[in-house]
């Protein structure tokens, strides 16, 4: 699916329209959603997060009402941004906001020219049955050498600096139990 | 970061090299104007003139990967002068140490002693000091001595004057002058300090492990490691890289920097053995001697009651690498290409986008047979199989895109560059069907397992005996893996005068033992949630007064100590060098240290009446030998560099030279990592007319990395909406291309089309009497996003190299040879 940038505009206007009213081409929607924003901020659940995206480690508030994210901005205690943000951090509302995003497991088979959209069982016994079958039939209890070296060649991982550290350390650990050598990351690039 | 990033305020000079942090890190910017408007000065040197040289007050340009030349004139302007911070250097580092007999440098070839021109590497077993009858280090602390570390530091260098540094770097020699002037001058006197901040500019290049090395010496001489406002500071890109790293996701180590073992290392014992110091140096503490500790406590975290004494705590359940292979990224992909790999995990990356020689990975992925990705957003990497160039009727790939929880959507942590680890909170759920990354571990991890259960194949005592009860019960998944992080006492212990009970979290890493009474899955991060204390990377507590510290505000490894290596901000008696930002001091009359946690609770190297203190150690309690290293040397179970123990300057695998301009045959690193050119491993030959252009890759505040979760974002995209290249107006006038016009940038690996943004953010260099034109191309653009353009070829990385430094194995990105040509 080719999407020009003029329909990706208007595909995103619902999430966009403050900023892009922000940007000079009409304030009386900026205004309305302040409005709007101060009431249903009053109701909100306000939760404390970190940045995803660079390492410097800001703070923002996260405001949420009924099940959604309405707000997200800068948090003005935390000691390292006192309530700034850089450009990506002002726009973490569209990462929670974003039409974009992926919600459905998706499958490519072999040869094919488009997804399939598959439920979460049928891909993790199917993922789960690929790694027996590569790990099983890639295993090696020794090297050439003769050497003990109980791993495996033939699957590989790389990521993530994107997750957690509960989760990579839970990562890792599952990949190393696998036999798995080829473990990578972003730290390497 | 030794440092963190509110501690930049108390800097007096900053030199910013090697990173645009007010583009890519631009809060950190703040702390960086505080400084300023204390009075601090602001050096930045970069090829081009960035947003982070508009608020400078020195900027130098230089070309791309000659940073060491530009570093070692300035180690020869403060050596020259004697501009150095002399307590320091005589005590906490490694300058009075005298060199054995056997190294050398030799000027004429550019090779130190031990080299093996075959497998193009280096025995460095003469890169050691001379040692007594006790196998002690013979010392010299008047520098003197002609084979001390200080003499063979001021002999290599003595070769980096203005002239010759110019003559690599392109930058003029007044601007050389300023800014060792500028930086030197404003921190060489103990009550000063200096700090710089640098990134992947640094990092991505042949020589990017020595390069960071270069200022860390420069760090050393100046004594700004340690010190409030000092430090070596790695500006870190993703959120998270710096505790991914912690947790090793990484071929070569285990969490907590343990080794991974290979082949030779046939049981435990031998495993710990080679990695455990013995150190005979006086007052050396040595911290890598409790290695055993950490490792079979791991062990005790990955397979919990099933890893015993008797088994060797599970140490055969894991994989080991052949000996002296590496698995790093580039042999991977080499692998994945010659089929060897057959499956991959591509989770929460792109490196479709992100990996050097981009076209080489993927043609790879289309050799796989299966690839599970695993993101909140698609990529060109989930996509790999429509992409430019791609028919997938050809492609037998099976591929499953699993969706994941952004980072509002579930709880845990993440290490910032200052190694704060932070708590984040859950505030909605997913969207659609994704789900946290743990949840999907679990989800494969569980039936994987359920499928050896039931056939018991296939070595399956690891998968079967993995310790793994986190899921399904009472309490947050993530909860428990923290405190498995932190670890627990597995029997009843007393600790000083504290009881603790089977089951309690452990206090601090000091606690742990070999012999397999306590766990910890990553001992630096043992102290983040105790018994006493609860969850400390979620404090929220401020700092009212001092240096910035905040020590209440969530908690950094190792036990919340701020600043690393902090026992060399103090003088022998204890006092801090620079008291109007201590950051730690000794009470005599109380008999302990206050501010930061120190590095041990030792008193002070010397006594009041300044004798020596036989209890004491020295600072840099990492190191065998106890402090600073300002030559590499090779001490046994610590690593050493791979190519030299002083830096030397060599050009770029691509570069405009056909010489090293230092006057040796030895062109690029000898040592560097470069696969068999052929195939889809294309160099461009040095001086090679058809690509004459210096090309470097560089990042924009609107978007992250490959741009995978940024061009998603309609705000973002539309700020930055298309790929382009950066040129000098007078290259532009050479090549007729009028800004705004489009032009395709070629490198002898791929191509790609770019909007050309002419300005004056680039100037030609004159380098060895000729100009050199250097360009630049940013890596965050991709055709997935948002178009899903396949004939778009927009991704920086499709330029750039394979070829690797030998120490870290990341690739040179940074700085090799292109083209620009009008599109026809």
């Amino acid at each position: 699916m080719l999407v020009t940038r003029r329909e990706f505009l208007k595909t995103s206007a619902v999430t966009a329209g403050v900023a892009v009213a922000g940007m000079g081409f009409a304030l009386h929607p900026v205004k309305a959603h302040a409005v709007e924003l101060r009431k249903n901020l009053a109701e909100a659940t306000r939760t404390t997060t970190v940045c995803p995206y660079c390492a410097v480690g800001c703070g923002f508030v996260v405001d949420a009402s009924g099940g959604a994210v309405i707000n997200i901005e800068g948090d003005p205690e935390h000691p390292i941004n006192e309530g700034t943000a850089c450009s990506k951090g002002s726009s973490l509302y569209q990462m929670a906001n974003n039409e974009n995003r992926l919600k459905t497991v998706r499958y490519r088979a072999a040869g094919a020219d488009e997804w399939t959209e598959i439920s979460w069982s049928a891909a993790v016994t199917a993922i789960a049955q690929r790694i027996k079958a590569t790990r099983d039939a890639t295993f090696e209890a020794t090297n050439a050498a003769g050497s003990t070296v109980n791993r495996t060649l033939g699957i590989a991982s790389l990521g993530s600096a994107a997750m957690d550290n509960e989760e990579c350390w839970l990562y890792q650990k599952m990949l190393r139990a696998l036999g798995l050598v080829y473990i990578e990351h972003q730290a390497r690039n | 970061m030794t440092n963190h990033w509110i501690d930049l305020q108390n800097s007096d000079v900053i030199l910013i090299m090697g990173s645009n942090a007010a583009e890519n890190h631009p809060i950190s910017f703040r702390w960086v104007a505080e400084a300023r408007a204390r009075g601090a000065k602001l050096i930045n040197v970069d090829p081009r003139f960035t947003r982070t040289s508009s608020k400078a007050d020195v900027y130098a340009p230089l070309r791309s990967g000659t940073d060491i030349a530009f570093l070692g004139g300035m180690i020869n302007y403060l050596l020259a002068n004697h501009l150095i911070q002399e307590e320091y250097v005589a005590n906490y580092t490694n300058a009075g140490y005298v060199v054995a007999e056997g190294y050398a440098f030799d000027p004429s070839t550019g090779l130190f002693s031990g080299y093996n021109a075959e497998k193009r590497s280096y025995d460095g077993s003469s890169w050691v000091f001379e040692t007594d009858e006790d196998g002690v280090i013979v010392k010299d602390r008047s520098l003197q001595h002609p084979r001390c570390v200080f003499q063979i530091l001021k002999d290599h260098y003595s070769r980096y004057d203005l002239a010759t540094v110019s003559g690599i770097t392109g930058t003029p020699t007044e601007l050389l002058q300023k800014v060792y002037e500028t930086y030197v001058l404003n921190c060489y006197l103990p009550d000063r300090s200096g700090t710089i901040m640098y990134a992947m500019g640094w990092t991505q290049h042949t020589v990017g492990a020595q390069n960071i090395r270069t200022m860390s010496l420069i760090q050393l001489l100046l004594g700004n490691i340690g010190v409030a406002g000092g430090g070596v500071n790695a500006l870190r890109g993703e959120s998270n890289v710096q505790g991914s790293t912690d947790h090793c996701l990484l071929f070569h180590i285990w969490p907590g920097y343990l080794k991974s073992p290979q082949e030779s290392d046939t049981t435990l014992s031998v495993y710990n053995g080679r990695w455990t110091p013995a150190t005979v140096e006086p007052r050396s503490l040595s911290w890598w001697g409790n290695y055993p500790k950490y490792t079979v406590s791991f062990l005790k975290s990955m397979f919990g009651s099933a890893a015993t004494s008797d088994n060797d705590f599970g140490y055969d359940w894991l994989p080991k690498r052949d000996n002296g292979v590496d698995y790093a990224w580039q042999t991977l992909f080499d692998a994945m290409y010659d089929g060897t790999i057959k499956g991959l995990f591509a989770w929460g990356q792109n490196p479709a986008n992100s990996s050097a020689n981009a076209n080489k990975v993927r043609q790879a992925l289309a050799k796989l047979d299966w690839l599970v990705n695993v993101n909140i957003y698609d990529s060109e990497t989930a996509e790999f199989w429509r992409g430019p160039g791609m028919n997938p009727a050809d492609i037998q790939t099976e591929v499953w895109q699993l969706p994941c929880a952004a980072s509002v959507e579930k709880e845990g942590s993440i290490t910032n560059s200052g190694r704060w680890a932070q708590w984040r909170y859950k505030a909605v759920d997913p969207p659609g069907e994704a789900m946290p990354d743990a949840e999907i571990m679990n989800e494969i991890f569980t039936e994987v397992r359920r499928l050896y259960e039931a056939d018991g194949s296939v070595f399956a005592d690891p998968i079967l005996n993995l310790k793994w009860d986190y899921f399904g019960g009472s309490e947050v998944p993530t909860h428990l893996l923290a405190k498995e992080i932190n670890g627990y006492f597995l029997v009843d212990t007393v600790v000083g005068e504290t009881q603790y009970s089977a089951g309690d979290l452990v206090p601090s890493f000091s606690a742990l033992q070999a012999d397999g009474t306590t766990s910890s899955g990553n001992w630096l991060y043992c102290n983040s949630w105790t018994k006493e204390a609860g969850n400390k990377m979620a404090k929220r507590e401020r700092e009212t007064e001092g240096i910035g510290l905040n020590a209440n505000w969530s908690w950094c490894w190792p036990v919340n100590r701020r600043i690393i290596y902090n026992r060399a901000s103090v003088n022998l008696l204890g006092n801090p060098f620079k008291p109007q930002t201590p950051v730690i001091a000794w009470n005599a009359a109380e008999g302990k240290w206050v501010g930061d946690v120190p590095d041990g609770g030792a008193p002070p190297l010397n006594n009041p009446d300044g004798t020596l203190n036989e209890s004491s150690y020295l600072p840099f309690i990492m190191q065998p030998e106890g402090v600073g290293r300002i030559f590499s040397n090779v001490y046994p179970a610590s690593a050493s560099m791979k190519d030299g123990p002083v830096p030397e300057h060599y050009e770029p695998v691509e570069s405009p030279l056909a010489t090293n301009p230092m006057g040796h045959p030895n062109r690029s690193n000898p040592v560097a990592h470069i696969p068999p050119v052929g195939g889809m491993d294309l160099l461009a030959d040095p001086g090679d007319p058809q690509y004459p252009i210096v090309c470097s890759t560089y990042r924009v505040v609107e978007h992250w990395q490959t741009g995978v979760m940024t061009r998603w974002v309609p705000w973002l995209n539309e700020l930055q909406p298309e790929m382009w290249v950066e040129m000098s107006e007078e290259l532009a006038a050479e090549k007729g291309i009028a800004n705004g016009e489009r032009v395709r940038v070629r490198s002898i690996r791929g191509e790609v089309q770019a909007v050309a943004i002419v300005t004056k953010r680039f100037k030609p260099f004159t380098i060895q009497g000729e100009t050199v034109h250097q360009v630049g191309v940013p890596w965050c653009f991709g055709w997935a996003a948002p178009t899903m353009d396949k004939t778009r070829l927009s991704s920086g990385n499709l330029l750039t190299p394979n070829v690797g430094d030998p120490n870290t194995r990341i690739p040179e990105s940074k700085a090799f040879m292109v083209d620009v040509v009008k599109e026809s």
